[in-house]
């Protein structure tokens, strides 16, 4: 580094950074205790901006709230649905791209492409896809005798017609991180293993596997992290509802609803909060992880 | 010699045949190999073609054509009024300029101020710094719903709720940016820095003049992913905004669901508006896209 620090350079610093810290102090780093003040309001006048009496009554009202548990049941269901088969599917295409030279960024490109897309759009585009009349999905079911399923209207569906989207729409980044890893592999493991006359068979259970294990480890708490914020997809799958008979209200829709629809901001807070320790928890797992087996 | 040389040919031989016969299945094995990986793959690729098709496909047809059963897998004539008529119908036009607006100041915004924040923390001593530090990468673990709630009431209290300020300010800065820019900038070699010192260039200079076109890759990595969360951001314009006029196109678009009705050929195009610009940014520079996701990812 360059020289010591001083008063002076910690002056200079301070300038260079007052923009950003501004920004990042008044929109992401006060509202986290803001947050979390928040959902001790026991009463509060939004038009006052006074809380009467601070409280644990918030957490009582959610942990009470039916809808609170469905949105964690129907969460959890949405993670588990997603991040294996995602990984599965990811992991498998992956290796196919690893395997193959001709055409294998043009297979990329293509993947990745739902990244980059509005999930807005390709939310609406899939709801058009899963329509129970009209829809491609049912057509291409009736080919092969399937009577007619009424993907977005009927609950029984609902949480599937959601799980399948989303795994379309994040095979992409998945295959991305799979790649790196794969590329980090050092060539000379496949060399050595060769002349000792290890078939690719072994030679894919005993070195690809082993040495993409931290990647997929990666990539599933990357997963679970990220499916456990989904919202965007579900109201503009379902037409700004949770789901028929609220089969797809997910943590972060319940949060949405309470501050948007309902106005009861300590209420969301304390929704906000529970989503963030269980994140948090995922975080913790991974960084502990990373510490302990990942040196690179 | 002769018996030697007589003994030793067929050991040869019988050497590099088994050689040859490893090789072929070896090969066998591998070329069948591929050619699954390149089926496989193809139907794959499919799958994940087939809805951005059928979207474009769909804004082309007539009304009946678009709930054809069996479905009409290609218009005849291509209905480009379609998009005409999307624009007439809902302000597509005013919500296209919203979000160019919205995306582009947000984007330079927050190149600014991360720029000169991640120069300071590669290239400058200051007390606290690691300390600093450390604490903006943890603010990066919560997630951005739980800061929803503090922020709307934030701004309503500055009375910014429903203008273009409310979907920019927030997004003026970005401790993911800083980060990337931070490690890209610290392999800029110091002695770089130096000279530049001993030439009498202040910082300033020396970061815009020689850090900055150095770095050039990295920039346009962060400033793209930056462009694509922009556009595609969703619901926090649309918790800030009430005025329909002032909405981004996913907003406008999500409210366009109700506002076309049944008219399938019509919400395609306008999700094909939304859709288009991204994917074209995404054709032309999507080695910057990828080099960006990758080193997010393994950033953990």
């Amino acid at each position: 580094m360059t020289e010591k620090a001083t008063m002076k350079s910690t002056l200079k610093a301070l300038l260079y950074m007052a923009p950003m810290l501004s920004i990042i102090f008044t929109f992401n780093i006060y509202p986290i205790f803001r947050s979390f003040m928040m959902s001790f309001y026991a009463e509060y006048n939004f038009f006052q901006n006074t809380v009467g009496r601070y409280g644990l009554d918030n957490f009582q009202e959610i942990l009470t709230d039916d809808q609170f548990w469905l949105a964690i049941r129907n969460t959890f269901i949405f993670v588990l649905g997603v991040v294996p088969t995602s990984i599965i599917i990811s992991l498998g295409i992956a290796l196919m791209l690893n395997k193959i030279k001709l055409l294998s960024s043009f297979f990329r490109s293509i993947y990745f492409l739902p990244f980059v897309t509005s999930t807005v759009a390709i939310s609406i585009v899939w709801s058009w896809i899963y329509h129970g009349r009209y829809g491609l999905m049912n057509y291409f079911l009736s080919q092969f005798g399937v009577d007619p399923i009424a993907f977005i209207t009927s609950p029984d569906y609902a949480m599937l017609s959601l799980v399948i989207m989303a795994v379309w729409r994040g095979l992409g980044f998945n295959i991305i991180l799979f790649l790196v890893g794969l590329n980090n592999i050092d060539e000379n493991y496949y060399a050595a293993a060769k002349i000792d006359g290890a078939r690719e068979m072994n030679r894919f259970f005993h070195i690809t596997v082993p040495l993409l294990g931290p990647t997929t480890f990666l990539v599933s708490v990357m997963g679970v992290i990220n499916s456990f914020k989904v919202f965007d997809e579900v109201y503009a799958l379902f037409q700004s509802r949770p789901g028929p008979a609220r089969s797809a209200l997910t943590v972060v829709y319940y949060i949405f609803q309470k501050f948007y629809e309902e106005n009861q901001y300590g209420v969301a807070a304390a929704a906000g909060i529970v989503l963030f320790l269980i994140i948090l928890v995922f975080t913790l797992i991974q960084m502990a992880f990373n510490k302990k087996f990942v040196h690179y | 010699m002769e018996e030697i040389k007589e003994k030793d040919q067929p050991i040869i031989l019988k050497k590099r045949s088994l050689d040859k016969t490893v090789t072929i299945s070896s090969e066998k094995n591998e070329l069948i190999l591929k050619s699954f990986a390149y089926i496989f793959l193809t139907i794959g690729a499919l799958t994940m073609l087939i809805p951005f098709l059928w979207m474009v496909s769909t804004s082309l047809k007539t009304p009946a054509e678009a709930v054809a059963m069996p479905p009409v897998w290609w218009p005849n004539v291509l209905r480009f009024d379609n998009y005409v008529r999307a624009f007439e119908v809902a302000p597509f036009g005013r919500y296209f300029l919203n979000s160019v607006l919205i995306t582009t100041v947000s984007t330079l915004g927050e190149l600014v101020t991360t720029i000169l924040a991640a120069f300071a923390f590669s290239k400058m001593n200051f007390y606290g710094k690691n300390i600093l530090f450390t604490g903006l990468i943890a603010t990066m673990m919560v997630p951005s719903e739980l800061l929803i709630i503090p922020n709307y009431l934030t701004l309503s209290r500055f009375g910014l709720i429903n203008t273009y300020s409310a979907m920019i300010v927030p997004y003026l800065a970005s401790v993911f940016s800083v980060f990337m820019l931070k490690q890209n900038f610290e392999s800029v070699p110091n002695e770089l820095y130096y000279a530049a010192k001993v030439d009498g260039s202040s910082d300033f200079n020396f970061l815009w003049t020689i850090m900055v076109p150095l770095s050039k890759s990295a920039i346009v990595a962060v400033t793209i992913l930056k462009i694509i969360g922009s556009w595609n951001a969703f619901m926090w314009p649309l918790i800030v905004t009430n005025d329909r006029l002032l909405r981004p196109l996913p907003v406008g678009l999500q409210a366009f669901t109700t506002e076309a009705g049944t008219h399938f050929e019509l919400l395609m195009a306008a999700s094909t508006i939304v859709v288009a610009p991204m994917i074209v940014i995404y054709l032309f520079l999507q080695r910057y896209i990828i080099m960006g996701v990758s080193k997010a990812g393994i950033k953990g």
